[in-house]
Parts: structure tokens; C-alpha cells; sequence
């Protein structure tokens, strides 16, 4: 089922991903590894690039796979395609970041789940050609990819009085000196750290991010808001 | 019957079999050219991990090859638990135990614990366990230094009522907050010595 539908052009589609239609604060989609693993800047670095890569991989094969993607079966190629690709990257990093692959433990297994990727494939990449499709793939990975970084670097700031820690798992050895200590937190808000501060974090981000928008619209309309480009059915 | 269906769903049966073979000779290739790297790695980390908790080579043996399950309700675990031994000219000369806490704050802690054959220890690791964070974490060694204070002790060293932290009485400290933690690690290391005392020739039994 592959009628293209109008292309957005370029700078819509990143807009749109990083943030009018972000994934993680506007769609609300794969809150479950969001909450879990942005318990660290580097823990949300990793999560966010090994997400960034199974969803590049899954539109590229879904939006070259097209002619062929039939409505009986277009599903179950979705979830083949990013079964295998989340196993690959799962070998791949057990075989050279294996402490990457320990911290972030069953949540790598767990992109299979993230709607976010199967979202894309049906919203978008079954739809469009392959250099829409990189650039959809590319713009809502990153979209993920920000904030979760910014969750793990906010939570970890304000848990344990750092940034950076453990970046050695992700960079190598020579990144062991990388970790800021910016003060002593001496477990006074470790609450950041569990999983209610992932919520009251992620709720705090919600907010500024609605905040920011209300400000736009009051500010003199010299931009008018561009439509979502797409319409997105699995939510 | 309707042909032009059925000829549909075929092609549409065919594709998707295309597919997944697709995927399977995908994932055969990317395994087989992992598998021997990710054997690799894992040796190398379990070996680091054992060698942090033995005294300095050469030995006569891999300590992972030398590995030993035993049946011992001491170390706190039902199941059989792994005991690495390595020799030195035939001699014992140490050995690393599997030891499990099931009395801490959240769940069962595990450690491995590198004994002498004499009885003193070499070194004591936290493996897995899940404290609270920021608090009873301080038993990992990237937290804290507090786990190194086992070195050089044994059952002759350290009298039984020491075994236990200051608040109850014994000689290891405590961490702010948290008692409940160190407390469930000095009992089960202090446990497992003495019953390595009592199986030591299981232990190294060839």
C-alpha cells in the first residue's frame, strides 16, 4: 500500500521531530526505557543512539521495501525487520561495549517494544521515498536522543552532583576523567535518581516544553505554526 | 473461490517467507562474527574480575577453568554455587567463592570472596545487588573503598563477635543511613569463612 502522500520538505520533517511532534515530550511514545535508563547522561546517550540506529535501519528497509509491502502482511515485516535489527545491534554491542551492554541491560531488547520505531514505519516510512524516510528517521531519533540526555543529565546532576559519569563504558578508558563533580550531593536528593525522579523530571520537562510554546503563540505571530506533516495512528 | 485472492495472499505468503529468510541469514552472519569476540570478552572479564581477588600468579591453572560447583547451604545459596581454586606446584593455593546475602535491605546481594587456603582473605567484590542507591551502594567498589577493608582478615584475626558493624557491637563501620546493607555483607563473608574452614578439602579437591 504505497500511494506516496505529499512529502513535507526537509526542515518541517526536522521541526517537527525534534520538537513540535518530539517523540518523547509531545507524543509521549517509549516512555518505558525513558524513564528507566535516563538515569544518567551516558546510560540516555546509549539508549538514545542504539534507538537512533534501529530506527534508521527500520525506515530505510521499510521505505525501499514498499513495492512490495502488502497490506495482509506489512505488520509482521515491521516486526521482523526491527526484531532483527535490535538483535544486531545487541550482538554487536555485547561484543564491543559490553559494559554499555550490562548497564543498559533487558531495555536494549526492549527497543523492539518502543512504539516509536514501528510508529515511523507505518506512519512514515511505508508512505514515503528513502530520503524522506533517512531524514524522518534521523530527525525523530535525535528528537528521542535530546531529551533523553537532557533527563539523565538533569537527574544525575541534581541525584549525585555530577555529569558525565561512568562515560568510560561508552568512550573508553581514557573517558574515566571526563565525569564532573560539580558539588558533593551526599545522597540529599536521591530521589532524582529512583524512579519517582524520573516522572517528576520528565513532568518537569513536559511543562517548560509547553511553556516555551504558549510563549510563542502570545509573541506576535510572525511564524504561523506548520501543520503536522503526518498523521500518526499508533499511539 | 476467488483466484485473484487467493494468487494475492500466495505472493503475499511468498514475500513475507523472503523476508524472514532475509532476516535469519542476516542475523547468522552478524552471530558468527560476534560469537567468538563476545566469548573472548566475557573470559577476559570474568578472568579480570577473578584475579582482582587472588594473590599474584603464576598459577597452574586458569582460575576459570578450574571452576567447581558445590552444594553448600554456607554460602547462602540452595543451588550449587561456582568455587574457582588455583594451584601453585601442585599446592592449593587459593580459591574464589560464590557467596550470597539473603538478609539485605532489598533482595538477595552477591559477592565473590578470594580466600588463602589458609583461611585469610584476599579480597571481597560485590557481583549484583540492589540497595538503594546512593545509599547502600557504598558495598560497590566504584562508591566506595569500604569493601577493601576485608583484606587480610580471617576467622583467627577477627574475633566472632566482631563480625558486625559498630552500631551492633563489631568492628566494620556502617554507612549513613544504611546499616542494614553492610551489616547483610560482613555476616555472609563471615559465614562463608567459616564454612570454608570446615570444607576446605572440598574445596580443592581435585
Amino acid at each position: 500500500m504505497s500511494h506516496p502522500t505529499s512529502t513535507p520538505t526537509y526542515p518541517q520533517l526536522w521541526r517537527s521531530g525534534l520538537w513540535q511532534d518530539n517523540p518523547a515530550i509531545v507524543k509521549l511514545l517509549g516512555l518505558c526505557p525513558l524513564l528507566a535508563v535516563s538515569n544518567t547522561a551516558v546510560n540516555g546517550l546509549g539508549l538514545g543512539v542504539a534507538t537512533l540506529a534501529t530506527l534508521l535501519v527500520s525506515n530505510t528497509l521499510t521505505s525501499l521495501l514498499r513495492p512490495v509491502l502488502d497490506n495482509a502482511i506489512r505488520i509482521p515485516i515491521y516486526v521482523l525487520v526491527i526484531a532483527t535489527t535490535v538483535t544486531i545491534i545487541e550482538l554487536l554491542m555485547k561484543a564491543w561495549l559490553p559494559e554499555l551492554h550490562a548497564s543498559l541491560g533487558i531495555f536494549l531488547p526492549l527497543i523492539v517494544t518502543n512504539c516509536l520505531i514501528i510508529g515511523r514505519a507505518e506512519a512514515f516510512a511505508s508512505r514515503q521515498h528513502l530520503s524522506a524516510s533517512l531524514h524522518d528517521a534521523l530527525s525523530m531519533g535525535l528528537g528521542f536522543l535530546w531529551v533523553l540526555v537532557l533527563l539523565g543529565a538533569c537527574r544525575e546532576l541534581v541525584g549525585q552532583g555530577t555529569l558525565l559519569d561512568d562515560a568510560h563504558v561508552l568512550f573508553g578508558d581514557y573517558a574515566k576523567a571526563w565525569v564532573v563533580q560539580l558539588f558533593d550531593a551526599d545522597h540529599g536528593m536521591l530521589i532524582a535518581l529512583l524512579p519517582p525522579g524520573a516522572f517528576f523530571a520528565l513532568g518537569l520537562l513536559l511543562a517548560l516544553k509547553n511553556w516555551i510554546d504558549a510563549l510563542q503563540t502570545q509573541a506576535p505571530a510572525s511564524d504561523t505554526a506548520i501543520e503536522s506533516p503526518v498523521t500518526d495512528p499508533v499511539t | 473461490m476467488n483466484t485473484t485472492g487467493t494468487r494475492l495472499n500466495c505472493r503475499a505468503g511468498m514475500i513475507l517467507g523472503g523476508c524472514v529468510l532475509c532476516a535469519m541469514a542476516a542475523l547468522w552472519l552478524v552471530q558468527s562474527m560476534t560469537q567468538e569476540r563476545i566469548r573472548h570478552t566475557q573470559h577476559a572479564r570474568q578472568t579480570e574480575s577473578l584475579l582482582a581477588l587472588l594473590p599474584d600468579g603464576p598459577f597452574d591453572n586458569d582460575p576459570l577453568l578450574s571452576v567447581q560447583w558445590l552444594e553448600a547451604e554456607g554460602l547462602g545459596s540452595r543451588d550449587p554455587v561456582p568455587v574457582y581454586r588455583v594451584f601453585r606446584n601442585q599446592q592449593p593455593l587459593a580459591a574464589v567463592l560464590s557467596v550470597a546475602s539473603p538478609d539485605g535491605y532489598n533482595g538477595e546481594i552477591q559477592l565473590l570472596l578470594g580466600i588463602q587456603y589458609d583461611g585469610t582473605i584476599v579480597g571481597a567484590r560485590v557481583t549484583q545487588h540492589q540497595e538503594t542507591p546512593g545509599l547502600g551502594d557504598d558495598i560497590e567498589l566504584r562508591r566506595s573503598n569500604w569493601i577493601q577493608g576485608f583484606t587480610g582478615l580471617s576467622v583467627t584475626t577477627t574475633r566472632a563477635q566482631d563480625w558486625t558493624v559498630t552500631q551492633s557491637g563489631g568492628q566494620f563501620d556502617a554507612f549513613t543511613g544504611a546499616t542494614i546493607t553492610p551489616r547483610a555483607v560482613v555476616h555472609a563473608i563471615h559465614r562463608a569463612l567459616l564454612w570454608f574452614e570446615h570444607n576446605r578439602d572440598r574445596v580443592f579437591a581435585v
